[in-house]
């Protein structure tokens, strides 16, 4: 895991991304940004507070979560896909020196990156705005998205390796996206949830990051920090370990 | 030492034998041709080889490391063209082969050194900048020779090269190859043209059913196993004429409406011929893709 040859291949990407950055930053974080100011002040103005903050400030972390997950999800589906299955790119690079492990670390440390980037984006918001209690605190969302965006861009990738064709992930946005979303405590606190769908609603990744983010935003340190930390990685790790085995099978049989 | 050497080379899949106990060596410096039906095992041949599937049983010794153990090595040396083009369309020619270059372990100077002498090969001086979607379809497989160039290779396995290019950009690969043959690089070529084959190749195995049925040149492959003139029969009247073909021709074959006659003695064939105004014939000498039908059949293998 120590070594740096996946670094040419994350670094292919970041040079195309380069090329394309301006309408890839407007969808990647203008969408995220007008759901939480449009939501926030639109919802907000009819709500007193939530969880004892003005709704806006509520909002935030649940969208920096969201806009995490939805960044590493989209590269390691759609263009992921477009690199390995439409254009080829993966098959090209398996034969050179590189292997498919050094492929796939390329492609997880891109989308970890792309996602850092949106959370960036939505901190700038968020300081801009005055959303935070403490300064210092919201630095600690940087890891957070780290390991948010890891834990997506791993079981992102094991979706892609078993897609036929790009129709193939709306079920993962319908199955597992979209509840996230509603279920992950975004846009409400889980404790507006009845009991038996909150329980479920811990399990899921999204709220783990959640979890983490929102103490941050609001001043407070999160608790159960390791607990919900260390389930990201296991996601990740386990989304990352599929990938590289169902890969495998996909184009080296 | 041998750039590659195969010995009872086999792979399954689903229980069908895709490569079936196959063994294959490559002189250094030397064009290869590896020629065989659609589900032969070439591709497969190409993908063991190159270590990156495992064998179920034999072993693959590529550039002197056994392979798929330690692939990543040996890869160092080894140039793909592969079938499908792989560039990368976001990039322009030069990023193209400034990227390849790195996942090579090369840094950006080296490959930029290597880069116009690599354009100069592929005959894309001037394009450095040109954005890929712009290229034709020739100049795209140019780019994609000079791409597996770009690691200065030993071992250099083209898989069908000229599929789907005209003429004068068959030509064109040709012309390189042959350079690269020169230069006393080693390359494995599968191809399904013969002429191809036949220009390129000093050495050719033929593949069926997964081994390897002949080996040879070009020139010793149609002399030992064809006989050296083709007369080929078709028009009105064949089939009155098949009954006498025998008495004329070493051995007939017919495909469709053609009666393909291998003789020694053409002229007689051919005297006759003119007897029956209402054929029509071609006179030929044998080349590899007769050897290749004669070999393989002609039926169909998709």
């Amino acid at each position: 895991m120590i070594d740096l040859n996946w670094y040419p291949v994350w670094r292919r990407n970041f040079l195309v991304w380069k090329k394309l950055a301006g309408p890839s930053l407007l969808g990647n974080l203008a969408d995220p940004m007008l759901y939480m100011l449009g939501l926030g002040y639109g919802l907000g103005g009819l709500l007193q507070s939530v969880d004892g903050v003005p709704y806006l400030n509520f909002l935030a972390a649940g969208t920096l979560a969201y806009s995490v997950m939805n960044s590493a999800t989209f590269e390691t589906l759609y263009s992921a896909f477009s690199r390995m299955h439409v254009q080829k790119t993966w098959e090209a690079i398996l034969n050179t020196p590189l292997t498919l492990r050094d492929v796939l670390l390329g492609e997880l440390f891109w989308a970890t990156s792309k996602s850092l980037l949106s959370a960036v984006a939505i901190m700038l918001v968020i300081w801009t705005l005055g959303l935070y209690d403490n300064f210092g605190m919201t630095l600690a969302l940087l890891p957070v998205a780290l390991l948010t965006g890891f834990c997506f861009a791993g079981m992102g990738l094991a979706i892609n390796a078993v897609s036929p064709n790009y129709d193939f992930f709306l079920y993962y946005f319908t199955l597992a996206i979209t509840p996230m979303i509603l279920l992950g405590g975004v846009f409400y606190p889980p404790s507006a949830l009845p009991v038996w769908l909150a329980d479920i609603a811990a399990w899921l990744p999204l709220t783990h990051a959640i979890e983490l983010a929102r103490p941050l935003v609001l001043g407070r340190i999160p608790s159960d920090m390791a607990l919900h930390g260390l389930a990201l990685i296991v996601y990740g790790l386990i989304g990352f370990s599929a990938a590289l085995a169902l890969t495998k099978r996909r184009l080296l049989k | 030492m041998l750039p590659l050497i195969l010995r009872g080379l086999t792979k399954s899949y689903g229980g069908a034998r895709v490569v079936d106990g196959l063994d294959l060596e490559l002189e250094p410096g030397r064009c290869h041709g590896l020629l065989g039906p659609n589900g032969a095992g070439k591709t497969t041949t190409l993908r063991l080889a190159l270590g990156l599937i495992g064998a179920d049983a034999g072993s693959v010794d590529l550039l002197g490391y056994p392979m798929p153990a330690q692939a990543a090595l040996a890869r160092r040396k080894v140039g793909v063209v592969p079938q499908i083009d792989s560039l990368d369309p976001d990039f322009t020619v030069r990023e193209n082969l400034l990227t390849y270059g790195r996942y090579f372990g090369m840094k950006g100077r080296e490959i930029e050194a290597r880069i116009p002498y690599l354009l100069e090969f592929s005959g894309l001086a001037g394009k450095a900048d040109a954005p890929i979607n712009n290229l034709s379809g020739g100049m795209k497989r140019r780019l994609t020779l000079a791409r597996a160039l770009v690691n200065d290779p030993d071992l250099i396995f083209l898989d069908e090269p000229t599929t789907g290019l005209d003429p004068q950009a068959r030509h064109l690969i040709w012309q390189g190859l042959r350079r690269l043959i020169g230069q006393g690089r080693t390359l494995l070529l599968t191809t399904h043209f013969m002429d191809e084959a036949e220009r390129l190749c000093d050495v050719i195995s033929v593949l069926d059913q997964g081994r390897v049925i002949v080996r040879g040149s070009p020139r010793e492959l149609i002399r030992q196993h064809i006989e050296p003139h083709v007369v080929e029969i078709f028009g009105d009247g064949l089939s009155e004429w098949q009954t006498c073909a025998s008495t004329f021709c070493r051995r007939c074959e017919t495909a469709g409406e053609t009666l393909f006659c291998y003789t020694d003695a053409p002229e007689k064939v051919v005297e006759e011929l003119e007897n029956h105004p209402g054929l029509r014939y071609l006179h030929r000498p044998a080349n590899l893709e007769d050897v290749f039908l004669k070999l393989t059949g002609r039926d169909l293998r998709d």
